[in-house]
């Protein structure tokens, strides 16, 4: 009850700023361009949404932050979080709320690239399964880069501050199952580690799941990242909520 | 329950700054208690602790027999608070505003619309439900502050500087408010306006540096004041100043008598307290001076506010 109510104020206050009709303009074209231009669509001949879904990550790591960014600091610099925080409701409920109308938010700009999904349609037989696949692997991994903003937010008043901060976390999260990364670490350290480096990246678990193969593994760590960054979330307002 | 509030032993401390030390005091039903103190005394911290914000250092407070860190949301039902600067959803309409903090109190249905409709009404809103609160004026949105602590009828309320900002008229309604309401519920105010403690408190504590020190009703606090009971008397001329001066003197009582040469003014303050009206009339008539004005002063709060917090 309490989360809903906060659910629903706070994706309603997405609505009331220029911010969500500009982050869903923004992620739409982006979407499209990387998919059409980068992604070599057209070209490949195959009736996958394959190119879509390979840029998600990069388009996340500076779009969510803008979501995240004003969750708790923006709440801290108006002093609006006293008021939150003294109605009769749990802080568990409040850090819900918010992360759920963020991951809706989200949800409503993911939904709106169906066209996408069309135009793959209208050109040939794809395999539906994996879209849907695609589309739920770049939900939850929309909610675990939400989740990581989300608890990074309330450390500071300064939204700017946040939006680095988020975006740079979110970059070690991205890039750690990269050949970048993961060279880096081959060469001397032992396999394990390198395959908990690449165990922990976003991209890994999004790439199985993008194409197709729904592993229980891969839903588990989108899981655990979400729960464990709220679960900070929690910890982190009530830390610095009162400064 | 008469005690409403009860606080026992409050500390609160950042690192190594005592805020708040060892503050204890209770509210009962139809109490207006008024917080007075200069910045940084350490009311607000005491007001965020009350209504569960804060969590202090070392003692407890109980709103309603609920200890606040034990069952946070049993005691934040009863309590309406105005936390300081009266901060709200700045994007938000007060109409939205209000519906949100009414879901979120759990008023449903035809309550809601109840309660809502009486809050604005209140306090004054339906010109400007449907304007977004960042537009609006810093008297207005305290009123919006204020709507959203009465919206579900609290038992406690908690009203951290609820006339800052306001000018004269919206203080002397926003005042009138508070007295209305405060037959059957606790309110704790904080002001740092000395007439306002006159206007609508009960009773008044004065803090400092964190720790209480005065308490009392705000003729208790007035008594405290070395004009309490002392009498201003106005000569005709100036020029028999010093021999009435010598006359007050030597009355029984008299601690001392000032004088202010160029208004023809003495002030005879008493020894604790006492009134001395009967005693100066009687040697105005016996010496025969001629008086154009003679009047009882009463305490002087801000002078009693000023020994209290600069001690």
């Amino acid at each position: 009850m309490g989360i809903y109510t906060i659910f629903r104020r706070e994706l309603t206050s997405y609505f009331l700023t220029p911010l969500a009709y500009v982050f869903i303009v923004i992620f739409l074209a982006m979407a499209g361009t990387f998919t059409y231009f980068v992604g070599n669509f057209f070209g490949r001949g195959q009736a996958d949404l394959q190119p879509f879904f390979q840029f998600h990550p990069w388009l996340y790591l500076f779009l969510i932050p803008a979501i995240t960014m004003r969750l708790w600091a923006e709440e801290r610099k108006t002093g609006s979080i006293e008021l939150l925080l003294t109605l009769p409701i749990s802080m568990t409920d409040a850090v819900l709320g918010k992360f759920l109308a963020a991951w809706c938010f989200t949800g409503i700009a993911l939904v709106l690239t169906f066209p996408m999904w069309i135009t793959v349609n209208v050109l040939g037989y794809p395999d539906n399964g994996a879209i849907l696949a695609g589309y739920a692997g770049s939900f939850l991994m929309a909610g675990s880069f939400l989740a990581v903003g989300a608890a990074i937010s309330p450390l500071t008043k300064n939204q700017v501050i946040a939006f680095v901060i988020t975006s740079v976390v979110c970059f070690v999260f991205t890039v750690g199952g990269t050949g970048v990364v993961l060279n880096f670490f081959s060469g001397w350290a032992p396999t394990l580690l390198v395959d908990t480096v690449a165990q922990m990246s976003f991209m890994t678990h999004f790439n199985a799941i993008s194409r197709g193969v729904i592993d229980a593994r891969d839903m588990v760590y989108f899981a655990s990242v979400i729960g464990f960054f709220l679960f900070a979330n929690v910890i982190l307002v009530d830390l610095k909520k009162a400064g | 329950m008469a005690e409403m509030i009860a606080i026992e032993g409050l500390t609160k401390r950042f690192g190594t700054i005592t805020a708040v030390d060892d503050i204890s005091f209770t509210v009962k039903r139809g109490e207006v208690l008024g917080f007075l103190g200069p910045n940084g005394a350490g009311k607000s911290t005491t007001m965020k602790m009350i209504t569960g914000f804060l969590a202090p250092t070392a003692g407890t407070a109980r709103v309603c027999g609920f200890d606040v860190q034990d069952r946070p949301i049993d005691a934040k039902k009863k309590i309406g608070y105005l936390p300081e600067g009266a901060p709200a959803y700045p994007d938000m309409t007060p109409a939205a505003f209000l519906d949100f903090i009414a879901r979120v109190r759990r008023l449903d249905g035809a309550a809601r619309k109840r309660r809502i409709a009486d809050a604005i009404e209140k306090t004054q809103l339906a010109d400007v439900l449907y304007q977004s609160i960042d537009t609006l004026s810093k008297g207005f949105k305290r009123r919006v502050g204020l709507a959203q602590a009465l919206l579900h009828d609290p038992e406690v309320l908690v009203l951290d500087e609820p006339t800052d900002g306001l000018d004269p008229n919206q203080k002397h309604e926003v005042r009138s408010l508070i007295k209305a309401m405060s037959y059957d519920k606790a309110i704790v105010i904080s002001t740092h306006i000395l007439e306002e403690v006159d206007a609508i408190c009960t009773r008044a504590l004065i803090i400092s540096g964190g720790r209480v020190v005065a308490d009392g009703t705000p003729l208790d606090l007035e008594q405290l004041s070395r004009h309490y009971n002392a009498v201003a008397v106005r000569l005709e001329s100036e020029g028999d100043t010093d021999a009435v001066k010598a006359a007050l003197e030597r009355i029984d009582g008299v601690a001392s008598v000032e004088a202010n040469k160029y208004a023809g003014l003495l002030t005879v303050y008493p020894t604790d307290a006492r009134s001395l009206i009967a005693e100066v009339g009687q040697a105005m008539r016996a010496g025969r001076w001629r008086v154009t004005e003679i009047r009882v002063e009463r305490g002087h709060l801000d002078e009693v506010f000023r020994r209290m917090t600069q001690a």
